[in-house]
């Protein structure tokens, strides 16, 4: 005070209010980490619970015997690639989903060029239509080309007819079976390679083609030189997306042949369907179908492996 | 400021309230416990509704809470269904099996003996098909049912076979009870004979040799006919022999008056070839007749329904049960046995089978006259010989049966049969086949 004498200060010590007092748990909860985790977790579980449980039990049930009483380790698997039929199922699959991939990717690539070669105002209508077959529900344009081949009403026959010539078992001989199941994935799958390609094509910048002109190049030597480089890991990504598609699908040979005629159609889904569910072997079932695992995982170890070292000499 | 009228004691008053009214016990039709059955989804709608109607009577009457569901077969929804709720061990208290979908699950059903026992004192034995596939050694895991059990006879188009083949099947199987001495002419001779010469008129006979069940049943029968094995009681495999190799010899010669695209026949593909009036005969229940008398009225009035050919060894017509189950896991299982018991009464069976024209057969012999096999037409008597009858000297024919049903089932759900036959149309010969059938089998028996 001003006459000199001083009162002792009182230090009040401060006291946080209640509010902003923050223990561990909630310090941990407002971390950018743990939020982005909590956020994650709805798909997480998700996949925990459709993907990774089933398919650990898969690999359990794989390794059972038909009653599922004793632990046989991978003796289905052994027994498997011992049968004739098992043998054909597995080049049936690779035949059926290499073929299919290819085409698709050909046709995709070749509809791409021509859809980017028109005037963009015309290529809305016809990039809505050539999607029509991917957006129809894959069961239900199937069963539709199922009625087209079939053997009392079927309409390619009836057209065949009608310029004289004699009706074609479609699903009824073992390597026509094979090109119908084969060309019915490449109808429904080429839209997707398409879109994908034609989305490529536009990122491709137009002065690489203009200093390919200055140069002299050809059309061709364009598409060789300057496209198939800028778009070679869009390439890679679609057929390994589409390789693990096809190699998987079950709706169109299920629906179209069910793996007949006398099993030359079969694929890993639909023999392990045939195997596990029908005829009451779920283990067998279980062991064919992971068959897929291993060849797929190859072909994607080697594709990724290509993106990957392409992405970093771009880098470079 | 309003004051509330509603305070919180008594907000908290009517939720506990509302909390603790479940636990009253209100008598309801569910008093005496709940119920819920798969059964199948006929393929005559108003099979359903009928069997809805039947299981409210019992409701009823019971009090018990009973949900229906009716699941199809179509994709195997039915088999997929079945096999879930057996991984889950939940579900449906009664489920529906189709042939050896029963024998897949035996572990998880309850024991049914005194469903069984009770229905069997009444109306006699159930037929040696249905035996086979709801019972082991005595012990039955499921009760035959009617809805959906199915002979797949022979069924032909009246005037073609008298025109072409010179055949008159009316006379064969008159829609009496009486069995003509002419019937003994309808052996797998005849039908190969019959086969050729309907074949060069345009009407080839629509069988199928897929490996779908109207193409497994109708080579089992064959193969039953003919006493050929493919594996015995004890695991063996009977490939090599005698029996097996006069079908395939007589196969070798029949598949050539088959349609070019039989191997790839589904299901539906034989009713379709009848419908259409492209195929004089099919092996099959009236269920294409049946789409025929709304489609295609002038080929239903045309169509005869009547026994297999016979083999050296007998007559055999396929015969494909269903089958009710109830899983071990069932918390009700005396409501669902009472149930079962009550549906598979003569009186309910009966019902059920006027409804579906016909359709159903029950797995009780004693069963096999009802009315409305003689009633049903265009024609009239059409399906008289659709139920396998005494003096039509026929059996029940499950086919590979001869195996134990662990085996049996993957000879059938393979179609090793069919494929067989599918193989000599391709143009394999007999050794080549069997070399094949018998890698097949020897798989089966692991």
């Amino acid at each position: 005070m001003a006459d000199g004498t001083s009162i002792p200060a009182v230090v009040i010590p401060q006291v946080r209010p209640r509010a902003q007092r923050v223990g561990g748990m909630q310090r941990w909860m407002r971390r950018r980490s743990t939020i982005a985790f909590l956020m994650c977790l709805p798909l997480i579980l998700l996949i925990a619970c459709l993907v990774i449980y089933p398919s650990v039990y898969a690999i359990y049930l794989s390794m059972l015997n038909k009653r599922m009483t004793k632990f046989l380790g991978l003796s289905n698997f052994v027994f498997l690639l011992r049968r004739d039929t098992f043998q054909l199922v597995i080049f049936q699959s690779c035949l059926f989903a290499g073929t299919a991939v290819f085409f698709k990717a050909l046709i995709g690539f070749i509809l791409a060029h021509l859809m980017h070669n028109i005037p963009s105002r015309n290529q809305r209508i016809w990039r809505g239509l050539l999607l029509v077959p991917w957006v129809i529900p894959l069961a239900m344009s199937t069963l539709t080309w199922w009625w087209m081949f079939d053997p009392s009403y079927s309409a390619f026959n009836w057209l065949l007819n009608q310029f004289g010539l004699t009706s074609v078992p479609w699903l009824g001989v073992g390597w026509i079976a094979r090109f119908c199941t084969i060309a019915v994935n490449v109808w429904f799958g080429t839209p997707f390679f398409m879109i994908m390609y034609l989305a490529a094509l536009k990122s491709v910048p137009e002065q690489l083609y203009e200093a390919a002109a200055i140069d002299g190049a050809s059309a061709l030597q364009k598409l060789f030189f300057v496209t198939l480089p800028m778009m070679r890991n869009i390439i890679a990504i679609t057929v390994l997306f589409s390789l693990i598609v096809t190699f998987a699908d079950f709706d169109i040979v299920r629906i179209l042949t069910a793996g007949g005629p006398a099993d030359m159609t079969h694929v890993f889904a639909t023999y392990a369907f045939q195997v596990g569910i029908q005829s009451g072997d779920i283990p067998l079932g279980a062991g064919v179908s992971l068959f897929m695992v291993p060849i797929l995982a190859v072909a994607a170890y080697f594709v990724l492996r290509g993106v990957t070292s392409r992405t970093k000499e771009m880098a470079a | 400021m309003l004051k509330s009228p509603i305070t919180r004691r008594s907000a908290l008053q009517l939720g506990a309230a509302s909390a603790a009214l479940p636990l009253v016990h209100i008598r309801t039709a569910g008093a005496a416990g709940k119920l819920s059955v798969g059964f199948w989804d006929h393929w005559v709608p108003q099979g359903n509704d009928v069997m809805k109607k039947q299981v409210q009577a019992w409701s009823d009457k019971n009090k018990v809470d009973v949900q229906s569901d009716f699941i199809t077969t179509v994709g195997n929804k039915l088999q997929l269904t079945a096999a879930a709720e057996s991984q889950a061990g939940t579900g449906h208290d009664i489920m529906t099996f189709l042939a050896w979908d029963a024998h897949n699950n035996a572990q998880k059903l309850a024991p049914v003996n005194d469903v069984v026992k009770a229905l069997t004192d009444k109306y006699g034995p159930v037929n040696e098909a249905s035996s086979y596939l709801a019972s082991s050694k005595g012990n039955w895991f499921a009760v035959p049912s009617s809805s959906g059990t199915q002979n797949k006879p022979s069924c032909a188009r009246i005037s073609l076979l008298k025109k072409f083949a010179g055949i008159d099947v009316q006379a064969w199987y008159p829609a009496q009870e009486v069995q003509p001495p002419e019937a003994a002419e309808w052996t797998y001779d005849t039908l190969l004979s019959s086969a050729e010469k309907l074949q060069k008129a345009g009407f080839t006979y629509g069988i199928g040799l897929g490996q779908t069940p109207d193409s497994v049943d109708w080579t089992g029968a064959m193969f039953a006919a003919f006493g050929a094995e493919l594996i015995d009681g004890e695991g063996n495999v009977r490939i090599k022999s005698d029996a097996v190799r006069q079908v395939l010899e007589y196969s070798q010669k029949l598949v050539k008056f088959l349609p070019a695209d039989a191997v790839s026949y589904d299901d539906a593909s034989n009713n379709r070839a009848l419908i259409s009036g492209q195929s004089a005969l099919i092996f099959n229940p009236p269920s294409a007749w049946a789409v025929a008398k709304r489609d295609a009225p002038q080929v239903a009035a045309d169509c005869w329904t009547f026994s297999s050919p016979a083999g050296p060894k007998g007559r055999f017509v396929p015969h494909v049960p269903f089958l009710w189950g109830v899983w071990k896991f069932s918390q009700n299982q005396s409501a669902a046995k009472d149930l079962l018991q009550y549906l598979m009464q003569r009186e309910q069976v009966e019902e059920r089978d006027n409804v579906v024209q016909g359709y159903d057969l029950p797995p009780f012999p004693s069963m096999n006259n009802f009315k409305v096999w003689q009633e049903v037409e265009p024609p009239k008597g059409t399906v008289f010989n659709y139920p396998t009858l005494p003096w039509h000297q026929a059996k029940p024919s499950v086919a590979a049966s001869s195996a134990s049903p662990d085996i049996a089932v993957q000879i059938y759900n393979r179609g090793t049969m069919p494929t067989m036959l599918a193989k000599l149309q391709s143009g394999q010969t007999i050794p080549q086949v069997i070399a094949w059938a018998s890698d097949e089998l020897e798989g089966f028996t692991r």
